[in-house]
């Protein structure tokens, strides 16, 4: 049976307004409609300039992230059940180009800084490069990064360091690290180790909770420091 | 004015691959609606097909054998030629993608894993658990930052450039600005994906509108086989997300109301591993006749794999479902029902990619080369995005390279003309004060392709269904845009869309009112039998001032002889 829910939704339109402002609208649920299906509600039948992203409204594209009563959540995933107040706003620190829709680019390009693709150690083979179960199982987890933004939104550090790389990034760069494919942990190590990188993270755990792919960045990122500080060790054992 | 030797049009698999190929022989540019690696075809699930041998029961596997079960699943529609391309070739790009990074799941030896699909004869499609096309999404788009390619997102192409007969760019909306810009190049490919959201009930994402056909179609390329569309055994009841045909071949059951295995009924053989459209149609009948629940859906049951192995294998349709369906499959079976999922027709084109018209190339879900036929089997479609993207990407690049680059400063008159047009197109949409809410007939639109034009059709049916559709195209001209702004305007973009999918909706009806036999997923119930002797042929719509236009092409056949279609 339908029921209603009350949609507050962050509003700004840069041709037209000079300060945001919530607009409320009431949205006829069916059983069953998640938060993205409440907002083409909204655009279809109440309001057509309303501005937000989709794509593939099942939780693995990462279009959707937004603010959603009070978490960083991707809204094709978040359930109306028995909700009966939404409230949104665009994902946090990244500039609002209009309603939900920010600007991305300073998230790419912190996860495009970490070198992120498999730099192999070795020349490629005729088949497949050998990798045992127990070798892939090690990266079973950061590859599942839809490059959603949540954890980034999340992150504390992030508020007050607009230029620390963030979980995602990290994660990408243990992702790779941790591939026993890959050749290239000394460069890779010493990109994440600079002024902005692992030794931010204050493992307050923000990202854990609001990855919709269930992804712990704060272990990739504490594996990071782990190797980081080995590596000093041994440098500073061989050099004494 | 923007230049390059070739644009690539959508970021997905097949957009992606050809574009790192077509850089080899100049500059190339990607244009997408959204960041490549939110392209639909990280959606896919289940695997990608390679006669590898890695699997102990498919160490007699061969690239034939695929071809062969690829024709057979065709019910001999594919292009045999084609077939035997795709499926020698596959071994390379599989291996390719693993050189690039992508994590497959493993063997014990420590090989690329593979499982059993439907309509294979081995175990030969080649997965990363239940998510491997995010990983080769994700592992071709950190090739293209390697590359540092050139992609234009948030670009909604509008109209191809026609200059001297020939394909020599784009116009597109950039969604962001709400600014139409006019792109130039030698050559460009479609790589654009299907039109799922023409039917009520699909798997695509949201954005699969199939405007890229449209697009290629407008500009006097023909579509192929459009009455083709497949419709997917197992979509999670309520939101049609797929639930991969990997469950089955893990050894998930299907079951109706009385908790039968009811495909013993429909394919003694092949069981639930029978080709999607004979388990659609099964599921179809099932339902019709009283077995299903609440006459609308039946149960995927993978209880009996144990905890583990769902875990392992299948860990994204388990969250899945438990998130969108409030199932745990662990525990229950998870509600069921067939929906529209993939798009075998498309823009006309050979085993290059190059259509019929001069410049203008195709690969991926919005081509038909064909190696589908009137039935893809699962997994040969990732298999398709990356075997025609390389080879469309290879073909377009030196065509362009052979042109030699024009002067960038210069705005060719054609280019000149076309962005001029679009800019009035959208100003007059914007201004217009219709009565009609485009989403409003949007949504007439999937209903009724879902209703008459879907799993089991019908002379009655299809013939109501072109008058309806043509009805909608003629109350599309009362469409009203509410929002007049410029920045992130949906309201206009899915307007845009609109008009593609009526165009579209109407080619295949067409397609599959004259088609008076059954041939893979397109079954006739008032001609329910395959008639070669009338259609061993494709089908081909034209776009014309008068109207679509039907036609015919032949079919090449190599090696197999068309036969009796059992499993
Ligand atoms: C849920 C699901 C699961 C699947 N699982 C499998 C599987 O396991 N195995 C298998 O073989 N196949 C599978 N398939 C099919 C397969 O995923 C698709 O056929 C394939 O990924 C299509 O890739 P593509 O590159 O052709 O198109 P897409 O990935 O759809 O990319 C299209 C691109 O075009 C862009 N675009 C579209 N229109 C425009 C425009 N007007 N202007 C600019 N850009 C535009 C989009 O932004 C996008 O980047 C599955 C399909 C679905 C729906």
């Amino acid at each position: 049976m339908d029921r209603q829910v009350a949609f507050r939704v962050f509003r700004f339109d840069p041709q037209s307004d000079s300060e945001p402002r919530f607009d409320t609208f009431t949205v006829e649920a069916r059983e069953g409609m998640n938060v993205l299906e409440g907002l083409f509600y909204i655009l279809e039948n109440l309001d057509g300039s309303l501005a937000f992203r989709f794509s593939c409204r099942g939780a693995v594209c990462g279009s959707c992230a937004m603010f959603i009563n009070g978490a960083y959540r991707l809204a094709c995933k978040t359930m109306l059940r028995d909700l009966k107040e939404v409230t949104i706003s665009p994902l946090g620190h990244l500039p609002v180009i209009k309603d939900l829709v920010v600007d991305m680019r300073p998230f790419y390009r912190k996860y495009e800084s970490i070198l992120p693709y498999l730099l192999p150690a070795s020349e490629p083979p005729l088949k497949e490069y050998p990798q045992s179960p127990k070798q892939r199982h090690a990266i079973n987890e950061m590859i599942d990064c839809i490059l959603c933004g949540c954890c980034h939104a999340a992150c504390p550090i992030v508020w007050t360091n607009k230029d620390y790389l963030g979980p995602a990034a990290l994660t990408k760069a243990y992702r790779f690290v941790a591939d026993s494919r890959d050749g290239a942990e000394n460069e890779r190590l010493a990109l994440v180790s600079g002024p902005d990188g692992i030794w931010r993270c204050h493992t307050i755990f923000n990202c854990h909770e609001v990855c919709p792919k269930y992804i712990n960045p704060t272990y990739s990122i504490q594996q990071l420091k782990r190797m980081a500080i080995s590596r000093r060790l041994h440098f500073w054992r061989k050099n004494k | 004015m923007f230049y390059h030797s070739v644009l690539v049009i959508g970021g997905g698999l097949a957009g992606l691959r050809a574009t790192l190929e077509a850089r080899r022989f100049g500059d190339v540019a990607v244009l997408s609606l959204v960041p490549p690696f939110r392209s639909h075809s990280g959606a896919a699930q289940g695997g990608i097909n390679a006669a590898l041998g890695n699997h102990p029961e498919g160490k007699d596997d061969s690239w034939e054998r695929h071809a062969f079960d690829t024709v057979k699943g065709s019910d001999y529609l594919a292009d045999q030629d084609a077939v035997e391309i795709m499926c020698r070739e596959a071994p390379e790009r599989v291996f390719e993608m693993e050189h690039w990074g992508t994590p497959f799941s493993r063997t014990a030896e420590g090989k690329i894993a593979q499982r059993p699909f439907g309509g294979g004869g081995f175990p030969r499609t080649c997965y990363a658990a239940d998510e491997t096309g995010h990983v080769l999404l994700h592992t071709l788009y950190e090739q293209a930052i390697k590359a540092r390619l050139t992609v234009y997102e948030e670009r909604q192409v509008l109209s191809l450039v026609i200059e001297d007969g020939a394909c020599r760019g784009v116009i597109a909306l950039n969604i962001v600005t709400g600014e139409v810009e006019a792109f130039a190049a030698e050559s460009v490919i479609m790589a654009t994906g299907g039109y799922g959201r023409l039917y009520s009930r699909t798997t695509n994402s949201l954005i699969n509108s199939g405007l890229g056909m449209a697009l290629a179609y407008w500009a006097g390329a023909p579509l192929k086989d459009m009455e083709f569309v497949q419709f997917h055994p197992t979509t999670l009841y309520g939101t049609n997300i797929l639930i991969t045909e990997g469950a089955r071949g893990e050894g998930a059951y299907l079951l109706n109301n009385r908790g039968e295995r009811f495909m013993k009924d429909y394919a003694p053989e092949a069981m639930e591993l029978a080709p999607r459209d004979i388990v659609a149609r099964a599921m179809e009948t099932e339902i019709e006749q009283g077995r299903g629940l609440y006459d609308a859906y039946l149960l995927l049951d993978m209880r009996h794999l144990g905890k583990e192995r769902i875990l392992e294998r299948l860990p994204t349709i388990r969250d899945i479902a438990i998130n969108f369906a409030g199932v745990d499959p662990v525990s229950e079976p998870i509600p069921i029902q067939p929906g529209q999922h993939y798009s075998m027709g498309g823009i006309d084109c050979d085993a290059r990619g190059q259509t019929p018209l001069p410049g203008l190339y195709a690969a991926g879900e919005c081509a038909c080369v064909s190696v589908h036929g009137a039935n893809r089997l699962g997994g040969n479609s990732l298999l398709e995005t990356l075997a025609f993207g390389q080879r469309a990407g290879e073909a377009a690049g030196r065509y362009a390279q052979d042109r030699g680059k024009r002067n960038p400063g210069d705005t060719p008159l054609a280019h000149g003309v076309a962005l001029k047009a679009a800019e009035e197109k959208l100003d007059g949409l914007i201004k217009w004060e219709g009565r009609e809410n485009p989403h409003g007939l949007r949504q007439e639109l999937t209903e009724l392709m879902m209703d008459k034009v879907g799993i089991f059709r019908n002379k009655e049916d299809l013939s109501q269904a072109l008058a309806q559709v043509g009805a909608l195209k003629v109350r599309f001209q009362q469409t009203s845009i509410r929002y007049k702004g410029k920045t992130y305007n949906l309201d206009l973009a899915r307007t845009l869309e609109l008009e593609g999918m009526l165009d579209l909706a109407e080619a295949i009806v067409a397609g599959a009112l004259k088609r008076e036999e059954s041939r893979g997923s397109h079954f006739r119930r008032d001609f329910p039998q395959r008639d070669d002797a009338r259609f061993l042929h494709h089908t081909l719509a034209r776009y014309t001032p008068q109207g679509l236009a039907l036609g015919e092409k032949d079919v090449t056949i190599t090696r197999w002889p068309p036969e009796a279609r059992r499993y």
